[in-house]
């Protein structure tokens, strides 16, 4: 069956232990998880995971059921990648020595519209918000200046459509307690 | 996150308010809930609360098992025949993991059950403390929902959340551990019952639109068949399953734990589904133009091979939890509701039919497995008696109304193949995990859930041995539990795929038992062996004519095997009558 790139948008009580719960769900059926991230929403006490991976389209619905079906999960929603807003961050640190030409890193932090965020006299640290594959290109062109340290974050996102999560989310409030 | 409920659950009732601790706040609970026994055993990091079953002895009685895995499956035992919760308490660390398999049990069957566990205090946790164990980590996959109580004043509401949950929308067990410190701290008790929970969603109404197009269906197949599990049970939908039934006319058969939901002489019954059932319920399967499910979920053991069963067919599955809907099989018509709830519905919307030619097409099967199956079963050819023998005329004696429970094995698929139930509610059997050592702690549970009733277990003599301490139970209870040890001196059940697909190599399941007659004495339980066909009866009637519990030894034939079968991984269709 053809994989694809699923997210699911899953929003919660805030309670201990739902992580293991809804990980536990990826972690019987082998299906390795791309990116998680969990934040709080839009409502006070509902929180949000997003969570990315791969699979089949029959059976990221299978995996959707299991997890509306915890108790603490109140609803989940399952996107593809052009039904979605989504970014990710990622953080680069360069060391100053390997910079011969001063400017040239700097010409490459303005065209991938990234920014320095810290200047120490040892390195820098650059941040560049957007998709993994420009992430990753910023990597690539950063890499041959010795790359020090690296790290991305998980993949957030708000869907594009409005209708469902908002109806979901005014329900929410009424019946909040 | 914070260390809250949240959640939070929704009740109604006047709460009452007295200052108590958190133990007596456990036991009030419990009462609250109407509970009025429970199976436990006690432990360093759970005496605050059995100092106070203690003191509540006269309102709630408490049944001391031999080991935690008696008591998690006497609660199964009692939860099945009653329909009610069945409630179990242990200790921290080794009390608790003892659970765990009868809680994995309970998750796959969907029974509902509240566990009670005690855990070391809070200031304690993570720091492996003598008998601290993360049982809320380990028993997370095999709960429908667990919480850990590290305050008192969380007691009430997490067990009044508990058991709404455990008996709401598809049962299942939960789990609520308790800190030492919380047992003992004071607080204002107040109590007021969960009857919603945010988050939770356990059933709505059948969608008219659903109800519709399944009756369309029905109404104009030409080759009905109904499917029934456990759900019709667990609803208390037998009525109105069985006037589904006759509105239809056609055939119904059974899966494991839907078995007794519809009497055995029912004209439309056809008998019972899966690897070791008959053999026209699983070839028809792929036969008939309207597949109609209730209440099952369409396990492996009944499918076999997905991609050649019910091709030809129309789905309508009827089913309280969404997950289960296209899991395994995909449906036509899916009617997500509580099985009572979309029959009274669905009810009236259909027409009288009678699907003479189609049944008879099954009643030929029937023949024919008797031709082929049977005359090996029942042949007195053996010196020894067979399984079914014995089944067969414990089903006569009892007129098919004993509560029967059963082991895993060969015994167990022997005893759901010949034993004819004649009354709704009376098979409890481990279907889903499949667990061994099951059936002796299930009928104490059992009876204590239906006293007026013959309660009669039927075990080899391989799963016996996994829970035999909890004759002790009995003896102590003082309870008339009927013990049936089917006696082979094999794992019979292994055996025979030894025998099947591994070219007879008997790889380590030959046992050599102990003298079970002398066992039950060192219990003071009354007992027999059985060892020849001639004196079968005698000792089928002593047994049950006894008032008090009775242990009878059938020493049966050795190696016989159960058929029909359907190997794994193969279709219903290859359904193998030898
Ligand atoms: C706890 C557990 N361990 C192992 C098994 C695997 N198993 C299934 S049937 C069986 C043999 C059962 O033998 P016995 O209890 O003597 O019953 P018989 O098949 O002879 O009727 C075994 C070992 C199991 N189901 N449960």
């Amino acid at each position: 069956m053809e994989k694809k790139r699923f997210t699911l948008s899953i929003f919660t009580e805030n309670t201990v232990g739902l992580l293991t719960r809804i990980t536990l769900i990826f972690t019987r059926r082998k299906i390795n998880i791309e990116s998680l991230t969990t934040s709080a929403s839009e409502i006070d006490n509902v929180h949000r995971f997003t969570v990315v991976f791969n699979s089949s389209h029959e059976n990221a619905i299978k995996v959707l059921k299991q997890i509306e079906k915890q108790v603490d999960v109140i609803k989940c929603f399952c996107y593809e990648d052009q039904d979605i807003i989504f970014q990710e961050i990622a953080l680069y640190k360069v060391s100053i020595h390997n910079l011969h030409e001063g400017n040239e890193v700097e010409n490459i932090v303005r065209k991938s519209h990234a920014r320095i965020l810290a200047a120490q006299p040892d390195f820098l640290v650059i941040e560049k918000t957007g998709h993994e594959y420009e992430t990753h290109e910023l990597y690539e062109q950063l890499k041959p200046f010795g790359l020090m340290q690296f790290a991305r974050s998980g993949r957030i996102a708000l869907a594009k459509e409005r209708q469902e999560v908002s109806a979901m989310l005014r329900d929410l409030a009424e019946n909040s307690i | 996150m914070t260390n809250t409920l949240s959640g939070k659950s929704q009740g109604n009732e006047v709460p009452t308010k007295k200052k108590v601790t958190g133990a007596e706040a456990v036991v009030l609970s419990l009462l609250e809930e109407g509970v009025d026994i429970l199976f436990g055993y006690p432990g360093g990091a759970i005496m605050p609360v059995y100092d106070e079953l203690y003191k509540y002895q006269d309102q709630l009685k408490h049944v001391l098992v031999r080991h935690e895995q008696g008591a998690v499956h006497a609660a199964q035992g009692f939860a099945r025949v009653t329909n009610d919760v069945g409630v179990c308490i242990a200790t921290s660390g080794p009390g608790a993991t003892n659970l765990i398999t009868g809680i994995a049990d309970a998750m796959i069957d969907s029974t509902p059950l509240v566990c009670i566990t005690g855990q070391v205090a809070k200031h304690l946790l993570g720091t492996d403390a003598f008998q601290e164990t993360d049982v809320v980590g380990i028993s997370m996959p095999v709960t429908k929902w667990n919480y850990q109580v590290t305050k008192a004043s969380e007691i009430p509401e997490a067990i009044a959340k508990a058991f709404y949950l455990a008996k709401s929308g598809r049962p299942g067990p939960v789990l609520i551990d308790i800190t030492k410190n919380a047992q003992f701290e004071e607080f204002d008790f107040e109590y007021k019952k969960c009857e919603k929970v945010r988050s939770y969603k356990p059933v709505e109404p059948a969608e008219e639109s659903t109800l519709e197009e399944a009756a369309k269906l029905i109404n104009e197949a030409k080759k009905p068949y109904i499917l029934v599990g456990q759900g019709v049970i667990l609803s208390e939908a037998q009525k109105e399953f069985i006037e589904f039934v006759e509105k239809t006319g056609a055939p119904v058969a059974s899966t494991l734990l839907g078995l007794s939901a519809v009497s055995a002489d029912h004209p439309q019954y056809v008998g019972y589904l899966g690897m070791h059932g008959n053999y026209g319920p699983n070839v028809k399967t792929n036969e008939c133009d309207v597949l109609i499910a209730i209440g099952m979920r369409f396990d492996d053991r009944v499918t076999g091979d997905l991609s050649r069963y019910a091709k030809q067919a129309k789905v309508i599955h009827f089913e309280i939890d969404p997950a289960e809907i296209d899991k395994n099989v995909k449906t036509d018509v899916a009617v997500i509701a509580d099985a009572k709830e979309a029959l009274t519905r669905l009810l009236p919307k259909l027409e009288n039919r009678t699907h003479d030619a189609w049944l008879e097409e099954f009643r030929a099967c029937d023949r024919l497995e008797e031709e082929k199956v049977h005359v090996n079963d029942f042949a007195p050819d053996t010196k020894k008696p067979k399984m079914a023998e014995v089944v067969k005329m414990l089903s006569e004696m009892t007129e098919g109304k004993a509560v029967i429970v059963t082991d895993v094995g060969q015994h167990q698929m022997v005893t759901t193949r010949y034993y004819e139930f004649r009354q709704s509610v009376s098979n409890v059997t481990s279907g889903g995990l499949g667990t061994m050592g099951f059936a002796l702690p299930a009928a104490i549970g059992a009876k204590f859930g239906k006293r007026d009733r013959e309660v009669v277990m039927i075990a080899g003599d391989g799963g016996f041995q996994m829970t035999l301490q909890e004759l002790g139970t009995i003896m102590q209870e003082k309870l008339p539990v009927k013990i049936l040890i089917l006696n082979n001196s094999f794992l019979g059940m292994v055996r025979q795929w030894q025998q099947m697909f591994f070219e007879r190599r008997y790889s380590f399941t030959e046992m050599d038992n102990p003298d079970f007659v002398k066992l039950a004495g060192a219990f003071d339980i009354e007992a027999m062996r059985v060892s020849d066909r001639e004196s079968l009866h005698d000792g089928l009637t002593a047994m049950l004519n006894s008032e008090e519990s009775f242990l009878l030894e059938v020493v049966v034939e050795k190696e016989t095997n159960v058929f029909p079968m359907i190997p794994t991984g193969e279709s219903v269709s290859n359904v193998r009558l030898e």
